[in-house]
């Protein structure tokens, strides 16, 4: 820039006259809306708001105005420059946005494209639907007590008031290690589990006990030498049968619905008494299709209740064999088939699908039944 | 057992409007598991008339022989009409049964008259089996002479129309098991009275004048506390059986044999008495229950010969053996068509002595059923008296009195307070109830003081704890009664650490697409061999069972692998090649223990006793294990496929470790499953808890799967143990990271993992994580060694780093590396 001007020269200052001003910002202006590009704007922004733009040049002449014609030319020129900023701006914008589209427009993809690469897997629906019941006893609170599979007979059975020559013993074709006389056995239900945790866990006894039991049938649709069981066991003093029933009234609502009920049959186990078969109310039809033949349930075949379990008190002979006072502590116990339950829970029509490990069978129960 | 309810009617007066259905109804709400209600002849509509065969022409022209008969069916049916039979059995002058044209058979047949060999068969004579009556189809059904009036209806007498219960009996209630005892239920349902035909007087007349009936004992009234014998001389061994038992017979499930021993059957069925039918001209000397001696044998009725035993209580006469106690008869004392002197045995045997029999000898009766479950004590010499009635009325003879020994009888007495039922149930029973429903059951009752005293009836052998009796009351009350009430508290600690692993571990595996399977603990040595265990391998199997459902796979499976496997090539075979799948479940290491140990059931066991019993069972610890075949990621739009490999198996490893907190390092390992080069030994500090890697191209081979394809087995036990089941929090620094790059030169035979933990080791604390990103093996490196590429990071907790500080700890990694892999900077 040069230095202040001392001396006043119109010729030298003819630059700054208002036609020439204007002059300036019109051919600016066209400049601003032929530029197509954004590369071009750049161009016009270098030619017209550079430093070497003809209004920054004028602008260091004002420095040689006559101090009273400076105020004037100085606004002038502000505002001539103001205009063409703007205008470079507004361009500026509206070629980015232009730009924008574009090139957002060509990086488009389908994105219905499948994306997954590699599917998520799951968990077989045994395991999932053994783990809900676990949680509905754990926050009535209960514990999850567990146990071998490969058991003692004594645990499995003559604790468990099924004495030697039972005709109980031979209800359940029972797996024999070793030997028939070895004294241990694949454990034919989960009630083993209820001697351990009566053996080893402090008074009083609220547990839950999931596994896997063995019985002798050959598999086929609804027959599996290998199934699973939940077993529940109550332990206190004063326990009743009606906890028995109310415990597993909640359990049937937390299972199958708001409203569901359970039904107790008389019925014989020989580690409760008094014992019942448990019977659960059909969550589909709610009883609806009991003499409806219009409305036929396939869940329980239009009976209106599904059997589900067996249950009683525990017997006080079972008591004794573990060392508690019968006479102090009364207990409850029940129990009911995994792979019944998820037949008629989720629809499993034929006890294969649940043995032979077929991906897409598990698959379709994703991380949870 | 399987009950006609024309017979319950019989015997107590259930209202009429109550059909089979209602009746099962009360019989559940009473604890008798009804399996199903049968109607018997469902599907005939129409008329079924008895009729008079009154001659018949033999036609001969045809391929088969047929017969055209004219039957008489009665003038209100048009008297004789001519039917055309196939069928061989009757004869002119027999009484049959003739559906008329218009009637409809079960299955939907009609019967029409129509032209058939040559004649207009206006009707059908008709078998068991076209009626739906059972399964005889010898020929048609020959009805006896005084059946009734030719032309009335056939339905009443053939029992069409009746319905059956089939009731599974469970195993305390041994009464259910005849017409007495379910009919004692109903009486009671429909508060009825009941006239028990266990004790009732049959009127026999007095044996004949010096007569000698054949004489009788028990050597162990332990065993055999009550053994009677009548006998029944001049029987007429060809006089037939009543229509009515026979069908009665039938009904039940039972085949009518000949009267003496549908007798015997019958009176078992009514009354639940097992009976015995011995032919006294074979026996010799007197009938008595004795132990077997070792060694001797007897063949059954069922033409089976039978090795007894010291343990076998059997019946004898002079000559030996000649029958199974409770079971089965022998074949040599057998009545035949030619018995005219009958000894009937009916006696009391133990319930544990039958069962252990019937098991031992595999031979399951319906004699032995009943024993097992508890036979009335009181009852033998009633039933035998019904049974010699009816032998006499039916087969003639005369009758010769009866002998009879008999232990001591003491009914069963149980004593308890009368609150007990109230207590147990959680529901208010007064006293009065319990003992009035305790008498309904046929049991004595005493009460004073707050306590009864309650003697059993010899019935209710299942009786003999208070148990037993509050069951009893709150069963006939009514279950349905029952409130519905919560215990007060339970205070519970959640999952077990054990149970959230299992549940993290397979939650883990599932989410990055394994997916689980359930397989069968059963192996066989062709499985183990396909995996190359050798004998002293801990996954070679090594327990086994007694009594395996195949013998090809007697074992218990001491590995998950050959489940994985069989299951792996099970979807491969059915399409589902792309395949990651995997189990966590327990397997069976060690022997079981040898020394059987029994403690008593009246108190709790020793401690002693109870670490014994627990030293008879094998390890069992709980495994993962996972197999990994086909595409780990499909060919797709992204790029090319990647199929799984050995190191998607160590990563399923790896994954398992890190969801646990443990910290599972990978060495190279040798395993005979596992491919030699390919087999990483998974190990938690010095001990190897897995192996994982690709299989062995022989085991491949072996056992079918794709080439290629790779496996994991690790003991969760041993990761569980060596997790924190909390963990500690980090200090995260907020200070600047310094990135450091390098690649060291080592020879292909030093592990990756070894070089890695030499850099962590001698980078120090500044060290914050290690990565290798590069592996390279070419021109620029020499021969059998392989360039290593790693990033660092270094942070400081409390400051900024400065150059010097991470040189010098840089410096301090590949230093460590030289020293400890040989490796030089490249
Ligand atoms: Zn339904």
């Amino acid at each position: 820039m040069s230095g202040p001007n001392t001396s006043f020269d119109p010729k030298q200052v003819s630059v700054l006259s208002a036609n020439a001003v204007d002059g300036m910002v019109r051919e600016a202006c066209e400049a601003i809306s032929a530029a197509a590009t954004l590369a071009a704007l750049k161009e016009v922004r270098i030619a017209h708001a550079g430093d070497r733009s003809p209004l920054a040049l004028a602008n260091r002449e004002i420095g040689a105005l006559p101090p009273a014609a400076k105020a004037e030319v100085g606004k002038r020129v502000g505002e001539a420059r103001t205009v063409v900023k703007s205008a470079l701006d507004d361009r500026q914008v509206s070629l980015e946005v232009e730009r924008d589209e574009r090139v957002l427009a060509e990086e488009s993809v389908d994105v219905t494209l499948p994306a997954v690469r590699e599917a998520v897997g799951g968990r077989h629906p045994l395991t999932t639907l053994i783990e809900r019941v676990c949680d509905v006893f754990v926050a009535m609170g209960y514990d999850i007590a567990e146990g071998p599979e490969v058991e003692a007979e004594w645990v499995n059975f003559d604790a468990l008031n099924v004495p030697p020559d039972h005709p109980a013993r031979t209800m359940q074709d029972t797996f024999y290690v070793t030997s028939a006389d070895s004294g241990v056995v694949l454990r034919t239900q989960t009630s083993p589990i209820q001697i351990r945790a009566m053996l080893e866990r402090p008074l009083p006894i609220y547990v839950v006990a999931p596994g896997r039991v063995f019985r002798t049938d050959e598999l086929d649709a609804t027959h599996t030498p290998v199934f699973h069981q939940v077993e529940g066991l109550a332990v206190d003093e004063n326990i009743t049968m009606a906890d028995l029933k109310g415990t597993l009234d909640h359990f049937a609502q937390a299972m199958f619905g708001e409203g569901i009920v359970t039904r107790l049959r008389p019925s014989y186990f020989p580690f409760t008494e008094p014992s019942a078969e448990l019977d659960v109310q059909c969550f589909v039809c709610r009883g609806t299709s009991v003499g409806n033949p219009d409305q036929p349930c396939r869940t329980c075949g239009s009976e209106g209740w599904i059997e589900w379990g067996g249950c009683g008190m525990v017997n006080p002979r079972v008591l004794r064999a573990v060392g508690i006072d019968p006479m102090r502590y009364r207990g409850f116990a029940f129990g009911m088939g995994i792979e019944r339950t998820l037949m008629f829970r989720n629809g499993v029509t034929d006890m294969r699908d649940m043995v032979e490990g077929d991906i897409r069978f598990t698959r379709a129960f994703g991380l949870e039944s | 057992m399987r009950a006609p309810v024309s017979w319950l009617r019989e015997m107590v007066g259930i209202p009429l409007n109550e059909g089979g259905r209602d009746i099962a109804e009360r019989l559940v709400r009473a604890g008798l598991e009804v399996e199903t209600v049968e109607v018997i002849g469902e599907g005939v509509v129409g008329t079924l008339v008895i009729g008079h065969v009154v001659e018949i022409e033999e036609l001969t022209e045809f391929k088969k022989p047929i017969r055209w008969c004219q039957v008489d069916v009665g003038p209100d049916h048009g008297g004789a009409r001519g039917i055309i039979c196939g069928a061989r059995n009757f004869a002119a002058g027999d009484m049959v049964v003739v559906a008329l044209p218009g009637t409809v058979l079960p299955g939907g047949f009609t019967i029409a008259a129509r032209e058939t060999y040559g004649h207009t068969s206006d009707g059908m004579i008709c078998s068991e089996r076209e009626l739906g009556l059972g399964d005889n189809h010898d020929g048609i059904m020959v009805l006896p002479e005084d059946v009734g009036v030719i032309g009335a209806d056939a339905a009443p007498i053939i029992g069409v129309g009746d319905e059956v219960l089939d009731i599974a009996v469970t195993p305390d209630r041994g009464y259910a098991l005849s017409m007495r005892g379910i009919a004692r239920e109903l009486a009671f349902s429909y508060e009825v009275e009941f006239d028990d035909p266990g004790v009732r007087v049959v009127e026999l007349p007095a044996p004949a004048a010096g007569a000698v009936p054949a004489e009788c004992g028990s050597e162990d009234f332990g065993a055999c506390g009550l053994f009677t014998i009548r006998t029944v001389t001049g029987f007429d061994p060809s006089a037939p059986s009543p229509l009515w038992m026979q069908r009665r017979l039938v009904l039940c499930g039972m085949r009518p044999v000949s009267l003496a021993v549908d007798v015997t059957n019958y009176v078992m069925l009514e009354l639940g008495q097992p009976l015995h039918a011995f032919d006294l001209d074979k026996l010799s000397g007197p009938v008595r229950a004795g132990w077997a001696k070792a060694g001797s044998r007897l063949e059954t009725l069922d033409h089976v010969v039978r090795d007894l035993g010291p343990d076998d209580l059997v019946i004898l006469d002079d000559s030996g053996i000649i029958g199974l106690a409770g079971t089965m008869g022998g074949l040599t004392s057998e009545i035949d068509d030619a018995t005219v002197t009958i000894a009937l045995e009916a006696a009391h045997f133990s319930s544990g002595v039958v069962a252990r029999a019937s098991r031992r000898h595999r031979l399951s009766t319906e004699a032995s059923r009943r024993f097992e479950r508890g036979v009335d004590r009181a009852l033998a010499p009633y039933a035998s008296a019904r049974a010699a009635e009816l032998l006499i009325r039916f087969g003639g003879g005369i009758y010769m009195g009866m002998t009879a020994v008999e232990a001591e009888y003491r009914p069963s007495r149980i004593s308890m307070p009368v609150t007990e039922p109230s207590d147990v149930a959680g529901m208010p029973i007064d006293g009065s109830t319990v003992v009035r429903l305790l008498q309904s059951v046929g049991c004595e009752v005493d009460e004073s003081d707050g306590r009864i005293t309650v003697d059993a009836p010899s019935w209710r052998p299942d009786l003999t704890d208070p148990a037993d009796l509050v069951e009893e009351v709150v069963r006939l009350m009514g279950y349905d009664m029952l409130p519905s009430t919560l215990p007060t508290s339970a205070l519970g600690h959640g999952l077990s650490w054990a149970q959230r692993v299992r549940r993290r571990v397979g939650m883990a595996l599932a989410a990055r697409g394994a997916i689980e399977v359930l397989t069968y603990p059963f192996v066989g040595d062709r499985e183990l061999d396909a995996l190359r265990l050798s004998e002293d391998d801990p996954g070679r199997a090594k327990v086994r069972l007694a009594n395996p459902l195949s013998d090809e796979q007697p074992l218990l499976r001491a590995s998950l692998l050959p489940g994985l496997c069989a299951a792996a090539r099970r979807n491969i075979g059915r399409g589902n090649v792309d395949l990651n799948i995997f189990e966590i479940g327990s397997v069976f290491r060690g022997l079981a223990g040898e020394t059987l140990v029994r403690p008593s059931v009246d108190h709790r066991p020793t401690d002693d006793e109870w670490s014994r019993l627990n030293d008879l069972l094998p390890e069992q610890p709980i495994m993962v294990g996972c197999v990994l075949a086909g595409e780990r990621t499909p060919a797709g739009w992204w790029g090319a496929s990647r199929p799984f490999d050995w190191s998607d198996a160590v990563e399923s490893a790896q994954v398992i470790a890190e969801v646990l907190g443990v910290e599972l390092t990978v060495a190279r390992g040798s395993d005979p499953t596992f491919h030699p080069g390919r087999c990483a030994a998974l190990m938690i500090g010095d001990a190897q808890v897995g192996v994982a890697g690709e299989l062995h191209p022989r085991v491949i081979e072996a056992t079918e799967l794709p080439v290629r394809a790779c496996a994991m087995e690790l003991n969760l036990d041993a990761c569980r143990g060596a997790a924190h089941s909390v963990r500690r929090a980090p200090a995260v620094s907020t200070h600047p990271v310094a990135k450091e790059d390098l690649a060291l030169v080592v020879a292909d035979s030093v592990p990756a993992s070894t070089v890695m933990k030499a850099l962590r080791d001698g980078a120090g604390d500044l060290l914050e994580s290690i990565r290798l990103f590069d592996v390279y093996r070419g021109s620029q490196v020499t021969g059998g060694h392989r360039s290593l590429a790693f990033a660092l990071k270094f942070r400081a907790a409390d400051r900024t780093l400065d150059a010097g500080e991470i040189q010098r700890a840089r410096q301090a990694a590949i230093d460590s590396a030289a020293r400890t892999c040989g490796a030089t900077l490249r």
